[in-house]
């Protein structure tokens, strides 16, 4: 059954038959036998409930990334940017000016799916902190969402739940939600993806760490209350979910956002008195694992005394205490003879903060209750020191992918300037446009982003379905209270002229049929999707989404897609600075069989902005320009543009098979940097990347965004006997790096010079844009119709699909 | 001209007024944290859009309590200054500067956009640098933005001319069709009827920054500078 080695086990210690525990009791904490028998070698000892308890959450995947760590280890963590790699509560990037930024991304899957709307918020909650752990005031949210089939009533259900989750508590807290991604696959039908990334500016001089520094040094917990709520999380999200994970329901936190919001300004102000050496916030696994974290980072002991918890629930044992998950609270390491400074900044702010507890010099984690030891573990036995699993690879593919592979283009029905026959019925290639338009997964997101506040601090530069990514300037948000009657003219917004754009991205249906190549494409498209709003790439934080690692399929697409993840990233200079593992994300359905999801590395990619004067959306922008794809030219593109893996291919012919478009570096680097610099000359006025429904819905988004249509010609004849690809392949092929670009008619010449020199043959003319209100037409070279689509039908179908979805009882 | 933006633990876009005022506008500006009580140096009191305590309860019914409510009502007595924007609208209409309530969106989602509104009247200093009937855009960001006051109330409104801005389509019909949240008579902001207090669920100060590309907003601001240059005293 497991194809897993324990590495651990040295010594073996088979457990005693008095073992103070059932093994149902230790499988009921996450734990296996044989790592039962390793903690008992570790305390030389059994450990007491609570201490099993510890070690349950602690030795979680969640918590320890015990099957993913060394496939971890090949991304690249470091550059001239990097200021913090991964090991702290999220990275951070140096964005010039000073001016530092921190993000992270992080999964709430399991919440989500249990009771999507406080999982949704919590996730969201959880994420925040981590950022304004570092000292930093976060600025932008993200998301990226992954459902079920949206015809399906408990979609319909997890979808509004998750959606008005993120929006209660990033509304309420007063960071925008500016961007992200969703997508709808019956794959994630029992197993919804949540995951939120953050973003922050620093405000403290220094990067609060959460290594404990000083013997003798307090320790604080600050912000809300303890009570038995989310107890055992980090265990819950790291097994898979089944009908009964419905009673699991207590393990799900309940967020408030307003403590939280109260929380991000006492805490940045408690940091800038400087009398704050460390802090971490509790997150999973709550007090022990920002104890544990703390002194095993530090290489000291932490002794806390759970008496002085502030509490709100009566009668708790040691066990909840350690393993609550109750939201909104912090860990913080003081300079000895501060305290009450920093308490009093707290308590002004409505919130708990006492001193728990204290820095010791033996990197123990001790923890007192009614006067006596409760708990005594070695930190880096729970934080550090934890368990690895090597899992062997698969010698070769498993079937399913090989049978994949082995799909042609050959097998579908013949494709002709008119159209194609389904089901007997020919379908014209306006009519697939559309049907194409109305897929949830590529259809507008206003329904969902219009419930989030994009615009709350005044620095959202592009707004939500406007581009490829999204757009915020980078402004220090210090205002002294009171103000007074100066006015200091050299802080006006105008004089803040950087910007930050980021961005989620991963199509998991690739990263299905292969993901090595798949993992690649997600990182190649994230860059992509920055370089067409005018940013540069600078760093990387990822979501790994995967089923269980100890089935073969599961850790070869594990590995296969972190191996493609860590060339990907190498190869465009965006090191990982951090991020998330999400393993064990299957369902079983009635007969007990589980059902993995598509692996989803989630990619968040954060790029500067140098000048916020010189930015691209999507639209097109003025009747007359002329639009240009910029990348693998029509017809040349196997095997980096391809039908396979498409959403054409699904959508139209039900097949989920072929190989995935499959990335050049060399080509996207060239066509990434045309693009940015393209923005910067002032040539380029929309700039929209070929992603899901290729070319054409490339087209007809930019339509869209700019109301207005455009006249495009291919470059090849109806009567060419030897066409380079199908008709399909050209109008909806997938890959090939491709961005879809349109410029000024004065300044084709100099734009056309550089392109030749740049690009050599990688760059087409395609036509030019029309009024508005004109519709979208694709001729051939000898003028023959394949599509002709009037605008009010495109925006009819692309506007309203998930609302007319969502408006079903 | 002096302002000051009240800080409830919750305000959200205390900052962002700030910004306008202080940065753009080059104002003398100040914050107001909620359990002040002396607001005598100020000429306008604004109060920001958030969820002042977390408005669990209802929308501002807590902070109406506060000492820099208190304050804010002699301060409105005097004739001098209040704007509501948002949460400040709940909040004024919850102490009682302003009448009606505003209720749950009409759809029960909250809403983020920007709205068409159609200014209904330039002849106070809030609204005097746009035009009668102008149809100008706002960005909106509400869940409880749903203006309602029973009929006798309406009416009053109505007919004193209270109502400042109104939901439209972009070409300035006020149907249903151009309101986004099933306020009663499409109302987005009104005053109170000597005209010093003003409330309005669309944000004036997210469209006041010529780098996030809208200004519309920004004249609102302007008008109250203006009345200050020229004097212009608001008396009943």
């Amino acid at each position: 059954m497991k194809s897993g080695q324990i590495q651990i086990s040295e010594v073996a210690v088979a457990a005693d038959l008095d073992a103070p525990f059932a093994a149902a009791e230790i499988a009921a904490e996450g734990l296996k036998p044989e790592e039962y028998d390793e903690i008992v070698r570790r305390l030389g000892r059994h450990p007491n409930r609570a201490e099993l308890g510890m070690f349950g959450v602690m030795w979680s995947e969640h918590c320890c990334y015990k099957n993913s760590r060394p496939l971890l280890k090949q991304f690249p963590t470091t550059g001239d940017r990097i200021l913090v790699g991964p090991g702290e509560n999220a990275g951070v990037v140096d964005v010039g000016d000073g001016l530092r930024l921190a993000f992270k991304i992080e999964s709430h899957n399991h919440p989500s799916a249990v009771e999507p709307f406080q999982g949704a918020a919590t996730g969201v909650g959880g994420i925040l902190r981590d950022i304004f752990t570092m000292g930093a005031r976060p600025i932008a949210i993200l998301n990226s969402l992954r459902f079920g089939n949206l015809e399906d009533a408990r979609t319909r259900r997890l979808l509004g739940g998750v959606v008005a989750g993120i929006s209660h508590y990033g509304n309420c807290v007063g960071v925008p939600t500016v961007g992200g991604e969703v997508y709808f696959d019956p794959a994630y039908s029992g197993n919804p993806l949540v995951n939120a990334m953050a973003m922050g500016l620093m405000e403290t001089p220094e990067i609060v760490k959460s290594g404990a520094i000083g013997v003798g040094n307090p320790v604080l917990y600050v912000g809300s209350t303890t009570g038995r709520d989310g107890m055992g999380g980090a265990s819950f999200a790291s097994a898979e979910l089944s009908d009964a994970s419905m009673d699991d329901r207590p393990a799900v936190q309940v967020g408030d956002p307003f403590l939280e919001k109260s929380l991000i300004e006492a805490c940045l102000e408690a940091f800038k008195t400087g009398a704050v050496v460390a802090a971490q916030d509790m997150g999973a696994a709550g007090i022990t694992c920002s104890t544990s974290e703390m002194a095993a980072k530090g290489g000291v002991g932490i002794e806390c005394d759970l008496d002085r918890i502030p509490v709100r629930e009566t009668g708790m044992v040691p066990y909840e205490y350690l393993l609550s998950e109750s939201q909104e609270r912090m860990l913080f390491v003081a300079q000895k003879g501060r305290e009450q400074e920093l308490i009093d900044i707290f308590e002004r702010w409505g919130l708990q903060a006492v001193v728990a507890g204290q820095v010791i010099a033996e990197p123990i984690v001790r923890i007192l209750f009614q006067g006596k030891v409760a708990a005594e573990i070695p930190a880096t036995a729970l934080a550090d020191n934890t368990p690895i699993y090597h899992h062997e690879l698969l010698a070769e593919p498993p079937d399913y992918a090989q049978l994949a592979w082995r799909w042609s283009e050959a097998e579908l029905p013949p494709a002709t300037v008119t159209g194609i026959a389904l089901s007997g019925k020919t379908q014209t290639w306006t009519e697939v446009l559309l049907t194409l338009l109305d897929v949830p997964s590529i259809a507008s997101k206003r329904w969902v982003y219009r419930q989030y506040d994009h615009q709350v601090q005044n620095n959202t530069v592009m707004l939500p379905g406007g581009a490829d990514a999204a757009i915020i300037r980078l402004r220090p948000q210090v205002v002294d209270s009171p103000v007074g009657d100066s006015v200091d003219s050299s802080k006006t917004s105008t004089n803040h002229t950087r910007g930050v754009a980021a961005t989620v991205d991963c199509n998991a249906r690739y990263v299905y049929l292969h993901p090595y190549e798949g993992a690649k494409a997600a990182v190649a498209e994230a860059a992509r999707n920055l370089s067409c709003v005018g940013a540069e790439p600078l760093a990387v934080t990822d979501n790994l989404n995967f089923g269980s690692p100890e089935k073969p399929i599961g850790y070869w697409q594990l590995a296969e897609a972190c191996r493609g993840l860590a060339e990907a990233c190498r190869e465009l200079s965006t090191p990982v600075t951090g991020g998330n593992v999400s393993l064990y994300n299957e369902t079983l359905d009635s007969n007990g069989n589980p059902q993995a999801i598509y692996p989803t590395p989630v990619v968040g990619m954060v790029g500067l902005v140098n000048d916020l004067s010189k930015v691209c959306g999507q639209a097109w922008q003025q009747e007359g320009d002329r639009i240009y794809l910029l990348g693998q030219p029509l017809g040349t593109g196997s095997p980096q543009v391809t039908l396979g893996g498409s959403e054409y291919l699904a959508t139209l012919h039900g097949t989920i098979a072929g190989m995935p478009p499959q990335v050049d570096f060399a080509l996207e680097k060239a066509v990434q940097a045309v693009c940015r610099n393209g923005i910067a000359q002032g040539w380029i006025r929309s700039a929209h990347d070929c992603a899901e429904g290729g070319l054409a819905i490339a087209l007809a988004e930019s339509c869209i965004s700019g109301n207005r249509g455009a006249a495009i010609t291919l470059p090849f004849n109806s009567t060419d006997a030897n066409l380079p690809q199908r008709w399909d392949t050209l109008l909806f092929g997938e890959g090939g790096g491709r961005i879809v670009v349109s410029v000024a008619p004065d300044q084709t010449p100099a734009w056309e010079t550089y392109l030749q020199a740049e690009l050599g043959t990688n760059w087409q003319s395609l036509g030019t844009v029309r009024s508005v209100g004109g519709s979208l037409q694709l001729l051939t070279a000898d003028n023959l119709e394949l599509i002709n689509a009037r605008m009010d039908e495109v925006c009819d179908r692309w506007d309203n699909a998930i609302e007319r979805r969502m408006s079903m009882t | 001209m002096k302002f000051g933006v009240i800080v409830f633990p919750g305000s959200n876009c205390d900052r962002d007024v700030a910004m306008v005022v202080q940065d753009i506008l080059q104002q003398p500006t100040r914050m107001v944290w909620h359990e002040e009580s002396d607001i005598s140096d100020l000429d306008v009191v604004i109060i920001p859009g958030g969820f002042s305590y977390g408005d669990y309860l209802r929308c501002g019914a807590i902070a109406r309590f506060s000492p820099a409510l208190q304050a804010t009502l002699q301060h409105a007595e005097q004739g001098k200054f209040v704007l509501g924007i948002c949460n400040g609208f709940q909040v004024l209409t919850e102490t009682g500067l302003l009448p009606g309530a505003l209720m749950r969106n009409r759809d029960l989602h909250f809403v983020c956009d920007r709205v068409p509104l159609r200014v209904e009247r330039n002849d106070l200093p809030w609204t005097q640098n746009y035009e009668q009937g102008q149809v100008i855009t706002l960005p909106i960001a509400h869940g409880e933005g749903n203006y309602y006051a029973d009929p006798a109330t309406l009416e009053a409104l109505e007919r004193d001319r209270q109502v400042l801005f109104r939901y439209c389509t972009p070409s300035g019909e006020t149907t249903a069709a151009g309101n986004p949240n099933g306020s009663l008579n499409n109302i987005a902001g009104i005053c109170n009827q000597r005209g010093n207090v003003m409330g309005m669920m669309p944000h004036p100060e997210r469209a006041s920054d010529p780098m996030l590309g809208c200004t519309d907003g920004l004249h609102l601001f302007k008008g109250l500078l203006l009345a200050n240059e020229s004097r212009q005293l608001v008396h009943s």
